[in-house]
Order: C-alpha cells, then structure tokens, then sequence
C-alpha cells in the first residue's frame, strides 16, 4: 500500500508568489476525494505535487510503503495522446511501467474494454473525439492498475454527454477499489463522484469534510459563499 | 523579347534532348547537396532535440546563436570552409580544396544550424505538450525525448527540406571552396552565375528551370507526406 499520503507545511511558490500555503493532509485509501475550489484556488498544483510532478518549495510529501511511482496515475484536463493507434497509446504506458512485451496487448484490450473504447483500438489516437479521447486516457491509466488515481479537472472542457460517460468510469474505478483523488470546480460532480473533499481558498486548505456535511453545513465563511455563488450554474 | 525567347527554347532543347553536360551538373548538385542535407541530419536532428529538451546553463544563448547562425551568409561559410582547408590551413594536409568533398563541408556548415534550430523550436514547442503526461507515464530523459522526437517526425521533414533547399540555391560557398572547376566542381547555381556572365543564356536557364523543377517537387512530396500522415494519425 503506497497509501496513506501524507503533506505536511507544504509550500509552493511561482515566480515569487505563494500558490500554496502550509497544506497538511493526511489522504488515506477508501473514500474518494475532491480538492474542490475556484480556479487559481491552487488544486491543480496540489495534485501536481502529490504526483510528483512539481517539488514544493518546502514541506514535505511522503507515501506509504511501495513503489510509489509506479502505482499511481494522473489523467489531465486535456488528455494527451500520441500519434498512434488507441492501442498503442495504452502499449505505450504498459511499456513504461515494464510490463512484460507478451501481457501488454491483453491489457490494453481490457483496458480499452473497460471503457467502452474495445472497438476503437486500431483507430488513430488523435482523431477520435473530446470525450473518446479523455476515455482513452482513462484507459491508459488504468491499464496500469495504479493503487491511486489522480484526476485533474477531466471533464472540464467536454460536453454533458462525454462528461456523464467519464463519471460513469470513475465510478467504476472507484468501485474496483482504486483511490480516486480529482481536482473539480464543478459542485455537482463533488457531489456525484466524491465522499470526501478538500476545499482550497487562495492557496490554503479552508475545509475538509464529508460531502454531505461539506454541501449542507459549510464551516467556513468561503466554503459558503462558494456554494452559494457556483450553485445557480450547476 | 527576342533574346529571351530564343534562350528559353535553347534552355528547352537542352533539357528534352537530355544534353550531357547538363545532366552531369545537375548530378552533381544533387550529389553535393543531398550529402550535405544527409550528414547535418544526422547531426542537426540530436543537437537540436538536446537543445530543445535539455536543461542547462548558457542555453538562451545557445539557442540565441543558433538561430543567428540560421542566416550565416553562404560566402562568408565558404570563405571560412576555404581558409581551414587551404594549404596554409589547420585540415590542409588533407588536400580536398576544389574537390566535391570540400562543397559537401561547405553546404553542411551552412544548413546544419537551420535543420538544428528549426529542429529545436519544434521538438520545444511538443515538448511543453507531452512533458507531463511522458513523466506522468514514467518516461525519463532520452526515452521521453525519443518519444517526443517520433511523434513530431513528419514536421521534422520540413525542417530537412528547408536544408536541402537552402543547400541547393547558395552560390557563395560552393563557388569559393569548389572553384568552379568545368566537370569536376561546377553545380547549377555556380554554372548558372558564370554562364550568364558569359552571355551563355540557355543553357542557364535550363539549369535555372531544372533546379526550380525540383524544388517545387521536393516539396509538393513533403507536403503530401505531411497531410497523409495528418489524416492517418492526426
């Protein structure tokens, strides 16, 4: 288990300015959680930290036991995807993570089948639509079957169709037993997909809470006014 | 008019008849060129991705130089070529001053920065796309920039043939480290510029026709290349 995570006095800073300030969480497996907050609020530089793709200025961030880098995954706000087949796209992963060249294939293919994209694997990666091609990034990290998955706002810029399709693969990752950790704006996704969430202000951790509670009784003053203010466009 | 007219039906005549002389000099451009085109390739192409994925010191002002170099003058490349290979130069001793070998030198000096900074700008501006997903996935280093390098194969094709075309235009460093020596060193561009001093206008512009000829082809065949590779992969 490369579970729990665990942040203490994390700091970022870019170009002189403090993206985020004294984060500490402890995150652990189970419950799927929601860094939730506006835009700038500093979400996906948080979940680029606990990915490991940024270093905070100071701070530390620390995983559990295990090959930490190797059981986790991160699916971007715009997938992106080579110029290859759908399949190869996922190969490609597999490859990385040294899976053996005679199991890839198979992987792949029940990757791609576990989110409905079977048909679509000799098909060029780039051309398939928005939501497809999110899917396909879905694949890709899940063919990895990474302990944590880490979602970056992976809806943001798809329509309510493909978005409805995506939630319903999260939810079906999250069943399977995988740790989903997803930066979101968007109030009713929160709802829809999380048990937990974590809510950023201006680069400091405000709240952490239940859904239900979070949704019902916010405790701070900008948990509130950001319900209130997102609820009419939900 | 009546010059023009009778140097363009010469210029014809010249090219359907297949005269020898003419066929010899444009062997030997293509053979002077494409070496030059082939060698800073092979060369330009891993300088200019290092540049473009590596980090370290000094690199604004590699890459700085680099485009300056784009518009180094071809008889300043020439002379310079000229004054290592003279006799009284540091490579002397090899003796090929006058010879195909030395305008092959020549041509590669002056189109290796161009295929190495237009090679740089590109793998660049892809590798602001795909850094994060590659080092997401567990791709370091040379495997990442391998990746990167083959996704964007097909615009590197436009930076070799803005090399080969710049290759077989200049006169200035083929003229002065070839000498311009009837039957051994003497190309299109270089026949071209003495001929018309001579007052010998078909047989310029035949070569004049010839090289436009296969500029124009050259390219329409990498434009082809690049938009079906665009509909086959995106």
């Amino acid at each position: 288990m490369i579970l729990p995570l665990k942040l203490e006095d994390v700091f970022f800073v870019a170009a002189g300015r403090v993206i985020l300030e004294r984060i500490s969480a402890e995150i652990g497996a189970g419950p799927s959680t929601i860094i939730l907050g506006a835009n700038g609020a500093g979400k996906s530089v948080l979940m680029r930290l606990m990915h490991g793709l940024l270093a905070p200025a100071s701070g530390k961030i620390r995983w559990g036991n295990g090959d930490a880098a190797r059981l986790q995954a991160m699916v971007f706000q715009r997938p992106v995807l080579l110029r290859r087949s759908a399949l190869a796209n996922v190969t490609y992963a597999l490859k990385l993570a040294r899976v053996p060249r005679a199991e890839r294939e198979r992987l792949a293919l029940e990757a791609l089948e576990s989110v409905g994209l079977a048909a679509f694997a000799p098909r060029p990666a780039r051309v398939l639509s928005g939501g497809e091609q999110q899917r396909l990034a879905l694949a890709r990290a899940w063919a990895l079957h990474p302990e944590v998955l880490f979602l970056d706002e992976p809806t943001a810029s798809l329509d309510p169709t493909a978005t409805r399709e995506i939630e319903r693969v999260i939810q079906a990752f999250d069943a399977a037993g995988t740790k989903i950790i997803m930066a979101t704006h968007n109030l009713g996704q929160a709802r829809r997909l999380g048990d937990e969430v974590l809510f950023l202000h201006q680069g400091r951790l405000v709240e952490r809470a239940p859904v239900e509670q979070f949704f019902s009784r916010p405790a701070s003053p900008e948990a509130a006014a950001f319900i209130k203010g997102e609820l009419p466009w939900v | 008019m009546e010059g023009l007219a009778e140097a363009a039906r010469g210029a014809l005549r010249l090219i359907v008849s297949g005269d020898a002389t003419l066929g010899g000099i444009v062997l030997l451009s293509l053979g002077v060129s494409l070496s030059a085109v082939l060698v800073a390739t092979l060369v330009g192409l891993p300088l200019g991705a290092a540049i473009g994925v590596g980090r370290f010191p000094g690199r604004r002002a590699v890459v700085v130089l680099l485009n300056a170099l784009m518009g180094l003058p071809p008889v300043v490349v020439g002379l310079f070529v000229y004054l290592m290979l003279s006799r009284a130069g540091p490579l002397g001793s090899l003796g090929i001053l006058f010879t195909p070998t030395a305008m092959v030198i020549a041509q590669t000096v002056l189109i290796l920065p161009i295929i190495a900074a237009l090679c740089r700008q590109a793998v660049e501006d892809a590798w602001a796309e795909y850094e994060e997903q590659l080092r997401s996935l567990g791709a370091t280093g040379l495997s990442a920039a391998l990746t990167v390098v083959w996704e964007i194969r097909f615009s590197l094709l436009t930076a070799v043939l803005a090399g080969l075309g710049r290759a077989s235009a200049e006169v200035g460093a083929v003229m002065i480290v070839g000498g311009n020596i009837d039957g051994v060193t003497r190309v299109m561009t270089t026949t071209i510029a003495l001929e018309t001093s001579k007052g010998d206008l078909p047989l310029a512009l035949a070569l004049g026709l010839v090289l436009i000829l296969l500029v124009i082809a050259l390219n329409a065949a990498a434009a082809y290349v690049k938009d079906a590779a665009q509909r086959r992969y995106g």
